[in-house]
């Protein structure tokens, strides 16, 4: 008697749904997949459970107070944001801002990028399974947070830029703590190297998985580290150069596989770029515009207030007062010196709000409601290079103190939206280290 | 590079520009809608233009254009501006090409070449009665997740995208949010209450 | 011959027993980390080797809701978010506790528009506040010791929260869009 034939198992797709919350410390995201097995053979990515209304905020009020709303965009390099934005509205006005307010942004910029790729690496490192190059990186950034603490006054959400300028000047020891800072920093990176980069299980599970080829990625509008992973020499810094940056000499890395290790790679090597151009920004940082009236007579501020109380308030008007424009008073340095010159968008310095009748009425012409700064009808759009990629503003005003229309291009979003390419075909562990090298950030994605 | 880009369309697509602007340097063309799918065809395969970046995408409502309240100064005083505060002469004037009555929104793409490193604004403005236009997916895979979130933000259709729902919002929200006549601070919440 | 038990005893024998669990529990707390936004940022600061949580015994991060204790919101909320919220919230067992971590969870921050939920105790009981934007590690700290506390004594926030019994002082003030 023939056995009957066996009939084939019959098999069905599995649906996983993981997140919204799932431990992969990048935000929340769901990514509802079909397996085949442990293949990947469809994704649907679900978006915007973070979505906060930047778009309609920044529509209420007036130019810089969308500056809080642009720190939390991408909040790991929160100052390529703010300067992101000021520069489009600089722009939209028709100004520039002052060669020293130009190299103290492009430091802050590249120790900003600095702080996202080791939080990126470092994540994706954790979620691999390497907790240890979580600890190194998360402790290096600490000490660049330090840094931007002693400038801005805040550790994360700074505010620092503003349009015409930036917020205070560079403090006395910025310059030796930073060096001293980068040092420290380059250690932790070559102990992070050594530590993944020829790890056996790391590039067993970063090679070859999450590719995607050029032209994909090009057509996805992919910029940025992911997009140079797959040897697209593209960096918006090189090709449409803002602020000091076609001053500054660094190399643009290159991958060639399209893949995770690639594009890890890349991010090591930027980190080190983006140190060699904060310290070239360091030694040519320029003194700054030194802005003293016709007799030369400086006043410092204390003296100032100390006359006035006095009621000695003769010869004011005709006197320039010494500011102190960093955070904590240091004596150096002039508010001229890293704000525009533009009476139009930029605050007078405190003593001459106080101190003389010209800058109290140029403080109310700038901040009381119905006045400020009016840019004429107009738009503009303009990039930096994010930490992923090209951050595009585009700001629209209609000739009033609040702007029309600001409009956020997140690097991230094309990544997210190519996610289905990187993922179908790979197995449901490469999941992992894929969506750890998008870096993605849910404020910035979401806004 | 200052108007080679509009001067070639307005030679190729003469029917179907309606106006063209080079303000602050960046070159825009206003196209009908009949128009965009064949000159943005033309912008991807040409190799003068070689746009290969479809880098933005997203629309404005022009509804409140110039009418805020805070458009013109609540306090006028009858002595003279000082001269830092006259408004600034500036040569270049930008006007938008179209009536704000008629066409209250209009889509923006913003286009990159790597290759030719140029960029170009081209806008398409849409009346509130017929809010759709062709979907670019076709030519750019990035069109796909832009022209989901303007669908969400703003209400416009796109006609031939493939999975057109909501992408920021979650599907019980009724309203586009990000028109100029939905209120800030409409909630419309899925559990909890309505603060 | 029956030895009695003196009852006067046995409350102080009880409170001395809940004293350990509280001690024990205080000091092996399991945080589920609804991590959302940028607080999560300051939330890994604070629990690396800078300021390092692990010393207070709330290093072990638990991410499935059944084996947690303590549910750390983290980041702003928005009313896309807010259902998977109350169901984790839900899915975790007794004794639990919930930290509100950063201010866009307190009372929603600046961020007062269609899309984000004016504070998570119109969702959840909270118990423990920790505002900021986002908080310093320090303030972070000092807002787990207050939880520590709390969880010595054994209270717990009420279960059921009513948004009409808040007390005025956390509701937002209304600002008049006088402007728009």
């Amino acid at each position: 008697m023939a056995a009957p034939a066996a009939d084939p198992p019959v098999t069905r797709n599995m649906f996983l749904n993981i997140g919204p919350s799932h431990p992969a410390m990048h935000g929340i995201i769901q990514i509802v997949t079909q397996l085949d097995g442990e293949r990947i053979v469809s994704t649907d990515v679900e978006i915007g459970y973070l979505h906060r209304g930047f778009e309609k905020e920044s529509e209420r009020g007036p130019y810089n107070n969308v500056i809080p709303y642009t720190d939390r965009l991408n909040y790991v390099s929160p100052l390529i944001n703010n300067f992101g934005y000021c520069l489009a509205v600089e722009r939209l006005l028709g100004i520039e801002a002052t060669e020293r307010c130009q190299y103290i942004r492009v430091i802050m910029s590249e120790l900003s990028r600095v702080c996202d790729h080791l939080t990126c690496v470092g994540a994706s490192a954790m979620e691999v399974g390497a907790f240890t190059v979580f600890l190194y990186m998360i402790k290096a950034r600490e000490w660049l947070w330090e840094l931007v603490e002693l400038v801005a006054g805040a550790r994360l959400t700074i505010s620092y830029g503003r349009v015409g300028g930036v917020k205070a000047d560079l403090p006395e020891e910025f310059v030796p703590r930073t060096r001293k800072a980068l040092e420290d920093v380059r250690k932790v990176l070559l102990e992070c190297d050594m530590l993944l980069t020829r790890n056996r299980i790391f590039v067993d599970r970063m090679q070859d998985t999450g590719v995607i080829s050029k032209d994909k990625a090009i057509s996805y509008g992919i910029t940025g580290p992911f997009l140079r992973g797959c040897g697209v020499a593209l960096d918006v810094r090189k090709a449409n150069p803002y602020f000091v940056y076609d001053r500054m000499r660094f190399d643009v890395p290159t991958g060639s596989h399209g893949d995770n290790y690639d594009r890890y790679l890349v991010r090591m090597e930027e980190m080190e770029q983006s140190m060699r151009i904060v310290e070239q920004a360091m030694s040519d940082l320029p003194p700054g515009p030194l802005n003293v009236d016709y007799e030369g007579k400086v006043l410092p501020a204390e003296v100032m207030v100390d006359e006035a109380k006095m009621g000695h308030v003769a010869g004011f008007k005709s006197v320039r007062v010494q500011v102190d424009p960093t955070l904590e008073g240091s004596t150096r340095g002039y508010h001229d010196a890293v704000n525009a010159s533009e009476k139009r968008a930029v605050l007078p310095a405190k003593e001459d709000t106080y101190g003389n009748i010209e800058g109290l009425m140029h403080h109310f012409k700038l901040i009381m409601v119905g006045h400020g700064i009016r840019p004429q009808q107009g738009e503009y759009y303009s990039a930096v290079e994010g930490a992923n990629g090209e951050l595009g503003f585009y700001v629209m005003s209609d000739g009033s103190d609040r702007p029309y229309r600001v409009r956020v291009r997140p690097p991230c979003f094309t990544i997210m939206a190519a996610l289905p390419e990187l993922l179908i075909g790979d197995m449901v562990a490469d999941i992992v280290p894929t969506f750890g090298s998008v870096n993605m950030i849910g404020g910035e994605l979401d806004r | 590079m200052t108007s080679d880009l509009t001067t070639m369309l307005h030679a190729r697509f003469p029917a179907q520009i309606i106006a063209a602007h080079n303000y602050r340097s960046q070159q825009t063309v206003l196209i009908k809608r009949e128009g965009l799918l064949e000159i943005t065809r033309a912008l991807k395969d040409d190799p003068s233009m070689a746009f290969d970046f479809l880098m933005d995408l997203s629309c404005v409502d022009y509804l409140k254009f110039g009418k805020s309240q805070a458009s013109a100064p609540t306090l006028t005083t009858p002595s003279p501006l000082p001269y830092y505060m006259e408004p600034k002469t500036d040569a270049e004037t930008w006007t938008r090409g179209v009536s704000h009555d008629e066409y209250r929104f209009e889509l923006v793409y913003h286009f990159y070449s790597s290759s030719l490193n140029h960029r170009l604004r081209v806008k398409v403005p849409l009346t509130s009665a017929d809010l759709t236009v062709d979907s670019l997916t076709g030519l750019w895979h990035s069109a796909d997740w832009f022209e989901r979130e303007v669908w969400d933000m703003f209400g416009v259709r796109f006609a031939g995208h493939p999975n057109l729902k909501r992408i920021l919002m979650y599907e019980e929200f009724k309203g586009h949010p990000l028109r100029k006549d939905y209120p800030v601070r409409k909630r419309q919440p899925l559990i909890g209450p309505a603060n | 011959m029956v030895a009695t038990v003196d009852t006067t005893q046995l409350n102080w024998m009880t409170t001395r027993v809940d004293a350990a669990l509280g001690w024990a529990r205080k000091f092996s707390i399991f945080q589920y980390p609804f991590v959302t936004a940028c607080c999560g940022m300051e939330y890994m600061a604070t629990a690396t080797s800078h300021y390092d949580m692990d010393r207070f015994g709330a290093g072990f991060p638990r991410f499935s809701p059944r084996q947690a204790d303590v549910l750390f919101v983290v980041g702003t909320i928005s009313h896309k978010i807010a259902p998977v919220l109350r169901r984790v919230y839900d899915q975790m067992a007794d004794p639990k506790w919930v930290v509100a971590f950063g201010v866009c969870t307190c009372t929603g921050g600046f961020y007062d528009n269609y899309a984000t939920v004016m504070g998570i105790d119109t969702i959840i009981p909270v118990d423990v506040y920790i505002p900021g934007c986002p908080p310093r590690p320090e303030n972070v700290l000092d807002g787990l010791m207050k939880l520590q506390d709390k969880i010595a004594q054994g209270t717990r926030a009420p279960q059921a929260p009513d948004p009409a019994q808040r007390p005025d002082e956390l509701h937002t003030p209304h600002r008049p869009e006088a402007h728009l």
